[in-house]
């Protein structure tokens, strides 16, 4: 690694540095953009206690999800948690901590980290659970609950492509959490499906600098689909 | 009769209008996508990150990368637009979505929603649903009036832990279509065949009626 060559070759590298009990922020709308091989490589690694910021935490075997059967996980931070019976199993017997958190306001919570504003306001939550313990304030006659934002110890992010200073470019709706994260890890990793050479992308379409990214490191994917739905079974219902 | 779940994604497809930015919620208003009238343009906003949301994807066509909020496989629709999360939930909580459609449990005469947690039972979280009430002020709520066992789901008082405060106006069940004003539901039109009495019966929250209630048209 040297300037701004950001490229690291192996994902023990990429994880290096990652100890017990720190918080990862993970990008991925579902399984959806997730970075499974930096997910897989903690599950390698073994780290425990760990508090982890994402919308939602994997399938039983797939995604964050492979890193419960070991424990791995002390607590998380998401804003929908349904599709994993091992992940119920934990916090009904009080083995995981969950603070569950509107989906905006988790989107919010990382992009006010990355950007340097401790906390803001959103009417999102108000006069619900989400809003016990917290700071209300009115504006303008409508009522508002502080919110604190959210930084972390790692960041770790899929993108598409990069150039190897870490310019990142999402692709479809992969991109989601992942330019949020992004910002908001003391270090962020990212793995992407293409590196390319600095100058072949175009400054205009770059979605993430590479300002925020610390390592990335060229990945192959499984992109795992979870409701596989076509359009000849039904006519675009869904369910 | 009781509507049937594409009736009632049918009635709320009526409330439509052209050039309007809507998102809908799983379950039942994802249907509505299947009755948006042919004269009318609307874009389907999916909260993941995707503004102009198509039909779902022939076999050739299915893109691991490119899903709605329900994680299905999707396609874009022409004029379509993508971005992050947090750019997603500004354009929610900022007002710029023209309708949004969801689902719930309960709802009650100070149009409070109850949609995401049986405590005990189901914890699964609420999604976007909190940021959805709370930064829409057009939302059309579809649920069904009671539940198997006849318990009315339009309360005084919801029971269950709130999704948002003092937030919907308007509920589409099976059963009715009412309007949440002053503290009271104010029944707009009923189902075809069903009684005003049918409604009374099933309505546990204040119901003010009309002289007239007109039957739903399709």
């Amino acid at each position: 690694m040297a300037g701004f060559d950001k490229v690291v070759t192996s994902y023990a590298e990429a994880m290096a540095g990652l100890t017990d009990n720190m918080t990862v922020i993970a990008g991925g709308f579902g399984l959806c953009g997730i970075p499974e091989n930096l997910i897989n490589e903690i599950k390698h690694k073994g780290t425990k206690g760990l508090t982890l910021v994402s919308n939602n935490c994997g399938v039983d075997d797939f995604g964050l999800g492979v890193l419960l059967p070991n424990r791995q996980i002390k607590k998380i931070i998401a804003s929908y948690v349904g599709e994993n019976a091992e992940f119920e199993r934990q916090m009904m017997a009080g083995e995981l901590e969950v603070e569950l958190t509107p989906q905006g306001t988790l989107a919010e919570k990382m992009r006010a980290g990355g950007a340097g504003i401790p906390a803001f306001f959103t009417a999102t939550g108000f006069g619900t659970p989400v809003a016990i313990g917290k700071e209300e304030r009115q504006f303008n006659g409508r009522h508002y609950i502080l919110e604190e934002s959210i930084t972390g110890d790692f960041a770790i992010i899929k993108a598409w492509k990069a150039d190897r200073y870490g310019n990142l470019v999402f692709r479809k709706t992969a991109r989601n959490f992942n330019p949020l994260a992004a910002t908001a890890g003391k270090i962020t990793v990212v793995e992407v499906e293409e590196i390319v050479a600095v100058g072949e992308l175009d400054p205009d379409q770059i979605h993430t600098p590479g300002i925020y990214v610390d390592r990335l490191i060229q990945g192959t994917f499984e992109k795992r689909i979870e409701q596989r739905t076509v359009r000849s079974s039904s006519v675009a219902t869904g369910e | 009769m009781a509507l049937s779940r594409e009736q009632i994604a049918q009635r709320v497809a009526q409330e439509l209008q052209d050039g309007y930015y809507v998102n809908l919620g799983i379950g039942i208003p994802t249907l509505v996508a299947n009755f948006i009238p042919d004269n009318i343009n609307v874009m389907l906003q999916s909260e993941n990150g995707l503004l102009g949301m198509g039909q779902f994807p022939s076999e050739e066509e299915i893109d691991a990368d490119l899903i709605n909020a329900g994680k299905q496989t999707v396609t874009m629709a022409k004029g379509a637009s993508i971005f992050d999360s947090a750019e997603s939930f500004a354009m929610i909580r900022g007002g710029h979505v023209d309708l949004t459609v969801l689902g719930a449990f309960e709802v009650d005469v100070n149009g409070n929603i109850a949609s995401y947690m049986i405590p005990g039972k189901l914890i699964k979280g609420m999604g976007g649903a909190m940021d959805l009430v709370a930064g829409a002020d057009n939302i059309i709520v579809t649920m069904t009036h009671a539940s198997k066992h006849g318990v009315s789901k339009l309360l005084s008082n919801c029971t269950l832990p709130l999704t948002g405060k003092g937030c919907i106006k308007r509920v589409l069940t099976d059963l009715a279509f009412i309007e949440i004003k002053d503290g009271k539901f104010h029944l707009l039109e009923r189902a075809p065949g069903v009684s005003v009495e049918d409604i009374i019966k099933l309505t546990e929250g204040e119901l003010a009626i009309p002289v007239n209630v007109p039957e739903m048209q399709f």
